[in-house]
């Protein structure tokens, strides 16, 4: 009974992880570069917002399908199957949940003093350096906003999952598929008590992110 | 000694400075907003790209990262780093303690090492901000604008602190200011740039001789002088004539006293 709920933190966690990992330093070149093409890479970091998550979930089916060229590669040489499998659901996800994690940080890089960076450069230190070591530490609740409400996007996630992982237990089937499954079914008592359980968890998660916000605005 | 001769284009006009600076030199740089002051000392820092040649005891740093090169930043709003305490501002540039304690000290910071950036006033982060410059112990020190935030009292005060430490550690420094008063105080030899073109290079007595009598206000009335506000900041005047508060008087530059 609890299994779609361990399975949907198991999900949110390794995106958020993941996303992690790509965001800040995609995050901070965004923010850096002078590209001409920044606009268009901009617009695509933030399609997932505006794309009905089944036509995310048609693409990557198709992309990945057994009977695509890339599904037959990844599965001959690599052995890794992305349609229905968890791993699927995770780029699924990173996919989604991009603009999430991309978005905020951008905006805080965006206005962080450039005379800051500047005299940790003539510090002597380099560009590394100040964004681990000034940049990050002075972002923290931005940071911290970024990596729970991704986290919180990832857990209520529908679309995507039923599109490219179906509803396998213990695999694909994360909570939101689960109630979708049980109101199928007309097993509305577990449905009820599904849905209530998501509510509170992401009622929670919420807080904790303006409790932050609050936290900050006190702080400066 | 430092020997700059550079050309950058800029969007209305050229900016073209030619200048040498003797080892320990103060040299002042005026003009107007937009006369390209700012962007000649961020040209020195390697903040921004410029053609030429700017030669440091023999060296050439045109090329050069601002990593490499030996400058310390006063920028104008201070840009200390926001999660650092005001002793790890100053370790972060050099590990140090027994030097950052030393320069804290001078700018009379001794008691506020715990103190984060956003619980300090204008001024203390404005001489945090001169003691991490410093903690590099730079061939030259930049310094842009640096007072222009800070009400006149603090700024008589930085005044001084400048200047003890510009006779202690003897750094050539170019500082960019729109405060004739303060020009006249710490500089040795003042530049004049309008619209990217160096105009004159005087030293302070060719300047003194050339105009010698400014108006100044008076704000307070003592035995024998009178404290009187001359360009952002106050000075001492003897007088011996009857004056009122708020009565411009003509005062004799060079006979200023902070």
């Amino acid at each position: 009974m609890i299994e779609p709920f361990i399975l949907s933190f198991k999900l949110a966690g390794v995106t958020t992880l993941i996303l992690f990992f790509i965001g800040v330093p995609l995050a901070w070149w965004l923010s850096q570069t002078q590209l001409k093409l920044k606009p268009l890479l901009e617009a695509l970091v933030a399609l997932p917002i505006v794309l009905p998550p089944t036509v995310i979930g048609f693409y990557l089916l198709w992309a990945f399908a057994p009977t695509s060229p890339l599904g037959q590669f990844l599965k001959e040489k690599l052995g890794i199957e992305l349609v229905f499998s968890f791993e699927g659901i995770v780029l699924g996800s990173v996919i989604y949940s991009l603009p999430f994690m991309i978005q905020p940080l951008q905006s805080a890089f965006e206005t962080f003093p450039k005379s800051v960076i500047e005299a940790s450069y003539l510090a002597g230190k380099g560009k590394l350096l100040t964004l681990f070591k000034v940049v990050l530490p002075s972002i923290k609740p931005t940071l911290a906003t970024a990596v729970i409400i991704t986290f919180a996007h990832t857990l209520g996630e529908f679309g995507v999952v039923l599109m490219v992982g179906g509803s396998i237990p213990n695999e694909t089937k994360v909570a939101s598929i689960a109630i979708y499954e049980l109101v199928e079914s007309l097993e509305y008592e577990k449905a009820h008590l599904y849905s209530l359980a998501m509510v509170v968890i992401s009622f929670l998660i919420l807080g904790v992110v303006y409790w932050i916000k609050k936290r900050e605005r006190w702080l400066k | 000694m430092v020997e700059v001769d550079i050309f950058k284009q800029l969007k209305e006009f050229p900016l073209r400075v030619k200048v040498e600076i003797e080892q320990g030199e103060f040299l002042a740089i005026k003009g107007s907003s937009g006369s390209g002051k700012t962007t000649f000392l961020r040209v020195l820092a390697g903040l921004e790209e410029a053609k030429g040649s700017i030669k440091v005891e023999g060296k050439e740093w045109i090329k050069l990262s601002p990593q490499k090169r030996s400058i310390g930043f006063l920028f104008q709003d201070y840009a200390l780093f926001p999660n650092m305490k005001v002793l790890q501002q100053l370790l972060f540039v050099k590990k140090d303690k027994k030097l950052a304690l030393r320069l804290l000290e001078l700018v009379g910071l001794s008691s506020y090492l715990d103190r984060y950036p956003s619980q300090l006033s204008g001024g203390q982060q404005q001489r945090v901000a001169l003691a991490r410059a410093l903690m590099k112990q730079p061939k030259v020190l930049l310094l842009d604008e640096p007072f222009s935030a800070v009400d006149a009292k603090m700024r008589t005060q930085l005044h001084k602190i400048i200047k003890e430490l510009h006779q202690e550690f003897k750094t050539t420094t170019l500082m960019v200011s729109h405060d004739i008063g303060e020009i006249f105080l710490l500089g040795d030899k003042i530049l004049h740039l309008e619209q990217g073109e160096v105009k004159t290079i005087l030293t302070k007595k060719e300047l003194l001789d050339s105009k010698h009598k400014y108006l100044a206000k008076v704000v307070e009335k003592r035995e024998g002088e009178v404290v009187v506000a001359l360009f952002g900041n106050l000075y001492l005047v003897k007088t011996s004539k009857k004056v009122e508060l708020g009565e411009m008087v003509e005062v004799e530059i060079d006979k200023l006293k902070l």
